[in-house]
């Protein structure tokens, strides 16, 4: 034993004897982690979140959260002698006074980008592979919260410089807020604490961007993690992996140092955003006043799709009563995406009592054999990118020079008919990408060398693919739909009878399939 | 070529050749979609109100009249003035190619001298709002940058985007960008409120406002992009799109090659 190693063990004996350390770490260090990038989208959140947290810290030491009116004397030259919010010139202070303090601004908001946009690459992940199915439910409701808040918290962040862009985004808000019936003017008096747009909104949102939502965020995280940690990773089929066991690399120090490394990569290209491309360049969009609006004002790209549905929204109004219910603002920015989220989060619910599936899973399904799953997200996503194209239609109309006006009637015919048709294509796509490896499994793979045979035909040499590609190709089960009875063994009609039957049909649907190549079937071909 | 065939079911291939073709296609079209000035006519004459009206009637007078009285597809000139037609034609707007949407800058069919000539020769027929001088066009002096730039963000960046990058308007039309655009012409455009432009007269938009306006657009455009690539300087739109391309893919390639197995 080395001089090195006996302080070293010293040292750790001292600290195990005080905290019991030992047995604890040696349990979870040598938990073992399955090894495939699309496993470390989460990640990318994970660790755009800390750099969240990190450069928002830094924001804070100079930002003035408050709607105080100052005249602007900093160094900008052309917002000289401008009345504006104590908010607003906070963050043109930031930006041109502090040292890095516009590199941390754009850090801080190419990582929210970032963040939304890992949240949403995951989630998609999750999705397509099913991961979501028994036991991991409620991690996936966890996770729809996580997005859901991430939109609040990014749209929050978005309004606090108080710049024309921010005010434009908090006017829409509220205009969303009032299109609740009855109670909406009630409820922006109470946001706003009178009139828009007041003094109180920007100190308030402050403390729910930096606190309260933060906070939630933490502990829902933690909780995120606690459940992969207990429920332990999930893993894609292939040789030797089975439902009861991980197969993958030990936390300790393989995973330990990928991922370690991961953060200051996911840091690294953050800043390297940062520092090459601007961001919110607030000082142009210059302060927030009600009277003015810019060409073009956009919210971030993850409302974005928000923005999209409200203007494709016909102008529908009813009166009643003496109320207003503005439908056209209801509809797109209310009910819609209520609907969208609630679906979101019940789907693996949905799932399970279509196909009638509880049993447990920890093998990811390949997208393709649950054409159903795979067709149905592909037009969930359809829907979600034709109303964000719309959400740009001005940008994209001055750009590729159509017409709003086209950009408009696009995506209120496609928001209808584009994503049925994705639907029908994916679930065709699937059943064919299930054709294609059975196939590949009974015939081999094409290696492309042509043998011209005695007789002059040209035949394609086909390859054996090897047993462990066989075995991930076959894997996956052979979806069984459900069979309820309309009647139960007396011949008596069971209650729910049509409930019944649409949930057959609807399990009919979800388990079609490409029947999978059987040992029958390789023993068949093996005689000619 | 033994050497590339044996490379032609590499991983990288298809991508690779993609991106040769893309570039290749782009190239091409970019080669011949190039176009050319047109060659500038020459043209002579004592007075400038008679050459003026020489002009007139050869390039403009089938659409605005003998007399300038207008018909179905064009307007009647009688009092638009001089600002007028020295915006229009030394934009290069009219003579009109397109009428479909919006009359589009492109460079202009007659030169300086020729769009001075029928300048004074429209109007000498009624009075207008005149070309403003070099003396009167001194925003550097006169004008104010931050109060441009509040008027501006007051009247203008609803249609031309908070950074004067121009923005879209119904069916088409467009307020255009005022990047590089000449002072003079802009200060033609706010008088004499060009197509779906409002008129800015001096009660609206006092002289030494729209100077200060001026002053203020052309500090944005000599502003430098602050805080890296100005992406365009259109709002979140291009931001989105860099962090759904460049950000989101960089990171994926990062993930796919840690996650790699050492072959």
């Amino acid at each position: 034993m080395t001089a090195r190693e006996r302080v070293a063990g010293t040292v750790a004996n001292y600290v195990d004897e005080r905290t019991g350390a030992a047995k604890w770490m040696k349990k979870n260090l040598n938990k073992v982690f399955p090894d495939h990038w699309s496993f470390l989208l989460g990640e990318i959140a994970l660790y755009s979140f800390i750099i969240l947290l990190l450069s928002g810290t830094f924001l804070t030491f100079w930002f003035d959260p408050s709607q105080r009116e100052v005249v602007y004397e900093g160094s900008y030259e052309p917002l000289n002698g401008i009345e504006m919010s104590a908010a607003y010139a906070s963050t043109l202070h930031i930006s041109f006074e502090v040292r890095g303090g516009l590199l941390m601004r754009q850090i801080h908001h190419w990582a929210a980008l970032l963040f939304m946009v890992a949240i949403v690459v995951h989630l998609l992940r999750v999705y397509f592979t099913g991961a979501f199915r028994k036991p991991r439910e409620f991690n996936w409701i966890i996770g729809v919260g996580l997005l859901t808040l991430g939109i609040v918290e990014g749209f929050l962040g978005y309004s606090l410089p108080d710049d024309l862009l921010s005010g434009t985004g908090v006017r829409i808000a509220q205009a969303i807020i009032q299109a609740l019936p009855v109670v909406g003017s009630y409820l922006s008096f109470f946001a706003f604490g009178g009139e828009f747009p007041g003094e109180a909104f920007i100190p308030r949102i402050y403390t729910v961007h930096v606190l309260l939502l933060p906070g939630i965020f933490l502990a829902l995280i933690t909780v995120h993690l606690m459940l992969v940690w207990y429920q332990k990773h999930t893993q894609y089929p292939g040789p030797g992996r089975t439902e009861k066991n991980v197969v993958g690399y030990p936390l300790f120090p393989v995973y330990m140092a990928k991922a370690g490394g991961f953060f200051f990569i996911v840091f690294g290209v953050t800043a390297f955003l940062s520092a090459v491309a601007s961001i919110n360049p607030v000082w142009l969009y210059g302060p927030y006043t009600p009277g003015q609006v810019s060409a073009g004002s956009q919210p971030d790209w993850y409302m974005g799709w928000l923005d999209g549905l409200v203007r494709m929204a016909p102008p529908i109004e009813t009166h009643a009563f003496g109320h207003t219910i503005s439908w056209n603002i209801l509809i797109p920015g209310l009910i819609i995406p209520g609907i969208m989220f609630t679906g979101l989060a019940l789907y693996p619910f949905i799932e399970s009592w279509i196909s009638g599936d509880k049993r447990e899973h920890h093998i990811l399904d390949r997208p393709r054999n649950v054409p159903n799953r795979t067709a149905l997200g592909a037009m969930a996503l359809t829907f979600t990118i034709v109303a964000l194209l719309n959400g740009g239609n001005d940008i994209i109309a001055t750009t590729f020079n159509l017409t709003i006006n086209q950009m408009m009637w696009f995506s209120r015919i496609g928001i209808l008919v584009l994503p049925p048709i994705a639907f029908v294509v994916t679930k065709r796509l699937c059943l064919s990408l299930q054709r294609a490896d059975r196939d590949l499994v009974l015939h081999g793979r094409e290696t492309g060398t042509l043998m011209r045979m005695p007789s002059g035909e040209f035949v394609e040499i086909h390859e054996p693919i090897s047993a462990e590609k066989a075995w991930t190709l076959t894997q996956h089960e052979q979806p069984v739909p459900l069979e309820l009875e309309d009647t139960d063994a007396r011949g008596v009609r069971r209650p729910g009878a049509i409930k019944n039957k649409l949930r057959n049909r609807m399990s009919r649907a979800h388990a079609v399939a490409v029947p999978k190549v059987s040992a029958q079937d390789l023993k068949e071909i093996e005689h000619h | 070529m033994k050497y590339l065939s044996r490379y032609r079911r590499h991983r990288a291939a298809a991508p690779i050749l993609l991106l040769f073709a893309l570039f290749a296609i782009g190239t091409t079209f970019s080669v011949a979609s190039a176009t050319t000035t047109p060659e500038q006519s020459e043209f002579s004459r004592s007075t400038a109100i008679e050459e003026g009206r020489e002009i007139f009637l050869k390039g403009c007078s089938s659409c605005h009249g003998l007399n300038l009285e207008g018909s179905a597809i064009a307007p009647s000139l009688l009092g638009v003035g001089a600002a007028s037609v020295d915006f229009q034609v030394g934009t290069g707007r009219m003579p009109v190619a397109d009428l479909s949407v919006q009359i589009m800058r492109k460079p202009p069919v007659y030169d300086e001298k020729e769009v001075a000539a029928l300048a004074v020769y429209v109007a000498s027929l009624a009075p207008g709002p005149e070309i403003p001088t070099d003396a009167s066009l001194n925003y550097e002096r006169d004008g104010s940058t931050a109060e441009g730039g509040e008027l501006f963000r007051t009247n203008c960046a609803m249609c031309h985007n908070f950074a004067a990058q121009g923005g879209a308007l119904t069916q088409g039309k467009y307020a255009p960008t005022l990047m590089g655009v000449e002072a003079k012409y802009i200060a033609e455009a706010m008088t004499t409120g060009p197509q779906s432009m409002p008129v800015f007269s001096d009660k609206t938009l006092t002289p030494e406002e729209k100077l200060s306006i001026i002053k203020w657009v052309k500090a944005v455009e000599a502003e430098p992009a602050l805080g890296g690539a100005s992406l365009g300087r259109v709002g979140p739109v291009t931001e989105g799109l860099l962090v759904w391309t460049l950000g989101i893919g960089l990171l994926i390639g990062v993930a796919v090659w840690l996650a790699m197995k050492a072959r």
